[in-house]
């Protein structure tokens, strides 16, 4: 895309500014400002390269691992339902949910990290807001034209405008469903949804989430864009507190441009006291939420790197050196530090601190996962009937164990008991081998009993050990678990 | 229908809740107007010498969403209870609600529980599934008296022997299921005495070949003839028409040594099972009989 230099008035640029529409004059003023459109302009360069390679990646793997499938069943499943969340070969319970409270601590800690190191890296190149805007404004583009074409597209009225719009709404609305449906596609399997969409039998659930998801990623795509960053999204409200004056950010040279101007390619910038800027307003018109960077840096600022790709462009046309919108932090212009001083300063105290704690999360969580074992046991007491005391004098004791069998292959359990020396003859009457189905819990009900060697009464500790052998296993796969619970001795009469 | 005893109160929250809406709205109308001061990006308030507030504004589509909200409430009270004792439109409740998922529940399980109501209550103590939906509702619904593996305790039968109160056939069992039972031993102490119902102890832990004392047997046989085989039979071998007990084998409701024994005849016993036809159904009762029968009649066997 060719960038012509151009000195462009500033009252042109969609700016959001205070005191829009229905002023009443100058005593009283609407509190509320009617939005004014902003028409980015297209914009290409090392970074507009690396948001495109992201959109592409993140949206793969969104769109794409829905439909994959593992052991004959979906791969990425949330199966509200039942309690049972698929991840490839895992299969999670919601007794595992502090596996999800570690990937959110690790997500919490990443983002600080990066942050602290770069900026809104998040913003401008990952978030969905910014990468489903994108590709609307993509498809935008493709069917209105560039920015002027668009400008004057919305000035017009008639057929053609209709039609231009109403494709891109409908390419607009496509994607939109195809989005909620993707959505839905990972909480009940996708191709069982698809048959359900083909022949209009979706449940009144699915339609609703599917809508529902469809229309919010129509409305924050479509129409609400940057309103989104600027007004909703709390993350751009607080990133000041995650800032330090090493952070790298999209940070306009003032010294270096000031004072701007427009002058011909072949003149001598610093003869005519100017700085490198030559007020084209690119870096205004690429914004996509509207601000001028060379204000510095604003809560509006997504991090995009648009106007560094825009400015640097021009600067090659004028032969200057780029950079002139650069990555740079706060301490690096006060001290004037060349980039090698500037990186060295990554590595402080802050970034290393998140470093050391996002690894020993991700170790300790890995370690953790590594080690599960499928297979857990709960011990519930009979609570009604303590004890009781069976026909040849023997006192019995009942329990329930829960066994829980998350993985995906059937289990055969044996069950034992074990304790002290005083309770002679401690064993199990009930039937104590039994197969546990996949990905199922079963309730077993245990008669355990002893001949007590004294009168003396109360809880002696009892420990059952579980042995599970996965089908198709042999006794080295076994999982043993030890249960502790307690036998009761009742006070004789 | 109202709690209240005077119907002002439902008069009052209609009142106040309309008008705090009104009042949202009026709210945000009267605000949407920022009086300019010299300054028009501040609000004009100083504190502290130079502490000052800018005054941005706001998007317009915030207010709409306000306005929305706004209008969504209106039409939620109308439509659902809110405000006071007026039902709303669609007459929802909560127990209406659970009702009618009872109701969609009960006709997504149907198909299983026709297909078990044809089966016999054998049957269905050899069917797997049916075992393991009875298992379940043994667990959730019998276990805290019977114990969880049906043993019972002291005053609640045990499942797993052959000895049975009131019949043990399927249908008996499916019966007491049902309806429910009433197991009710008379007290004898008024009538024999203490030393009578020592003796009468004694005789019938003979009867299960328990220790004795030879004396105290004798008088009690006598005693068991003229009090006791109304109900327990001549031969002590129990009715299940009235669910008095097989006193002849070794399986007692509530101990057989001594003093529990004498305790019985003196005090008398009352024990009830509980009837199940209105909290389960039949077509539960039904699986429920199956799983109980294979408690004593395991599979295999």
């Amino acid at each position: 895309m060719d960038v012509k230099p151009v000195v462009f008035h500033k009252a042109v640029f969609a700016h959001g500014g205070s005191g829009g529409g229905g002023a009443a004059g100058p005593a009283d003023e609407a509190l509320y400002e009617i939005r004014r459109k902003i028409y980015p302009r297209a914009v290409t360069g090392w970074f507009a390269r690396w948001r495109v390679t992201i959109v592409i990646l993140t949206q793969l793997a969104f769109y794409g691992t829905a439909w994959l499938q593992w052991n004959g069943r979906q791969a990425l499943l949330f199966d509200l339902a039942a309690r049972k969340f698929y991840i490839f070969g895992l299969v999670f319970w919601p007794q595992d949910f502090i596996y999800l409270t570690a990937l959110l601590v690790v997500s919490a800690l990443s983002l600080f990290l990066f942050t602290a190191v770069a900026g809104r890296l998040w913003c401008g190149y990952a978030c969905p807001q910014t990468v489903y805007t994108e590709i609307f404004m993509w498809i935008e583009r493709r069917i209105e034209g560039d920015r002027t074409a668009r400008m004057r597209l919305d000035r017009e009225r008639g057929l053609r405008r209709l039609r231009l719009k109403a494709a891109k709404h409908a390419l607009w609305i496509g994607l939109s469903l195809w989005t909620g449906f993707t959505f839905v596609g990972y909480f009940t399997p996708i191709r069982q949804l698809s048959a359900e969409v083909v022949a209009l039998s979706l449940g009144p659930w699915e339609s609703f989430w599917l809508l529902f998801y469809g229309f919010a990623t129509y409305g924050n795509a479509g129409w609400m864009r940057e309103q989104v960053c600027k007004y909703m999204c709390p993350y751009a409200r607080f990133q000041s507190a995650m800032f330090d004056p090493d952070t790298l950010i999209v940070t306009y040279d003032r010294a270096r441009g000031e004072p701007r101007g427009g002058r011909s390619r072949a003149s001598d910038p610093r003869g005519l006291g100017l700085g490198d800027c030559v007020d084209c307003g690119i870096c205004v018109q690429v914004c996509p939420t509207g601000i001028d960077i060379r204000d510095g840096l604003q809560y509006e600022c997504i991090g995009c790197a648009a106007c560094i790709d825009g400015c640097n462009q021009v600067m090659k046309k004028m032969n200057y050196a780029p950079g002139l919108i650069r990555y740079s932090t706060e301490n690096a212009l006060a001290h004037g530090w060349n980039v090698r001083q500037m990186l060295a300063r990554v590595l402080r105290p802050r970034v290393l601190v998140y470093s050391g704690i996002l690894a020993l999360v991700v170790v300790a969580a890995g370690a953790s996962l590594s080690l599960r074992q499928p297979v857990k046991v709960d011990v519930i007491r009979d609570r009604a009937g303590l004890a009781r005391r069976a026909e040849d004098g023997s006192l019995e004791n009942v329990y329930r164990l829960q066994i829980m069998n998350a993985s995906e292959r059937a289990l055969k359990v044996s069950i034992a008991v074990r304790g002290d020396h005083e309770l002679r003859d401690l064993r199990i009457e009930t039937p104590s081998t039994l197969e546990v189905a996949p990905t199922t819990t079963r309730p077993v009900p245990v008669r355990v009993a002893a001949r007590p060697e004294d009168d003396e009464s109360g809880a002696e500790h009892i420990e059952f050990v579980i042995t599970a052998v996965p089908a198709g296993g042999s006794a080295e796969d076994a999982y043993v678990l030890h249960e502790k619970s307690s036998f009761y001795v009742p006070k004789r009469r | 229908m109202s709690d209240f005893t005077s119907s002002f109160w439902s008069f009052y929250i209609a009142v106040i809740t309309l008008a705090s809406i009104a009042g949202c709205a009026v709210l945000l109308a009267s605000m949407s107007r920022k009086h300019v001061t010299t300054d028009p990006d501040k609000t004009g308030h100083v504190w502290d010498g130079d502490l000052e507030e800018y005054n941005n504004p706001l998007p317009r589509w915030w207010m709409w969403l306000f306005y929305i909200t706004i209008a969504f409430s209106v039409a939620y009270l109308w439509f659902y209870p809110g405000l006071g004792t007026w039902a709303g439109a669609w007459k929802w409740t909560s127990s209406g609600a659970y009702d009618q998922e009872s109701a969609a529940a009960e006709r997504d399980l149907a198909p299983m529980y026709d297909k078990f109501s044809k089966l016999s209550v054998e049957q269905l103590a050899a069917d797997p599934q049916a075992l393991a939906l009875g298992q379940r509702l043994f667990l959730n619904k019998c276990a805290q008296c019977h114990a969880s593996d049906g043993g019972g305790s002291a005053g609640f039968p045990n499942l797993t022997d052959k000895d049975w109160l009131f019949g043990g056939d399927p249908a008996s069992i499916e019966k007491t299921i049902l309806d429910g039972r009433n197991g009710v031993m008379p007290p004898f102490g008024p009538v024999i005495g203490e030393q009578g119902a020592k003796d009468v102890a004694h005789y019938v832990r003979s009867l299960s070949g328990l220790t004795a004392d030879d004396l105290r047997v004798v008088r009690g046989k006598d005693l068991f003839a003229r009090n006791c085989v109304a109900c327990h039979g001549s031969d002590a071998h129990g009715n299940p028409a009235l669910g008095a007990p097989n006193l002849t084998d070794k399986i007692w409701l509530f101990a057989g040594d001594e003093p529990t024994v004498i305790e019985t005849v003196t005090k008398g016993r009352s024990s009830v099972m509980p009837a199940h036809r209105d909290s389960l159904g039949e077509a539960r009762v039904h699986v429920l009989a199956g799983y109980v029968y294979s408690l004593s009649h395991p599979a295999g066997k």
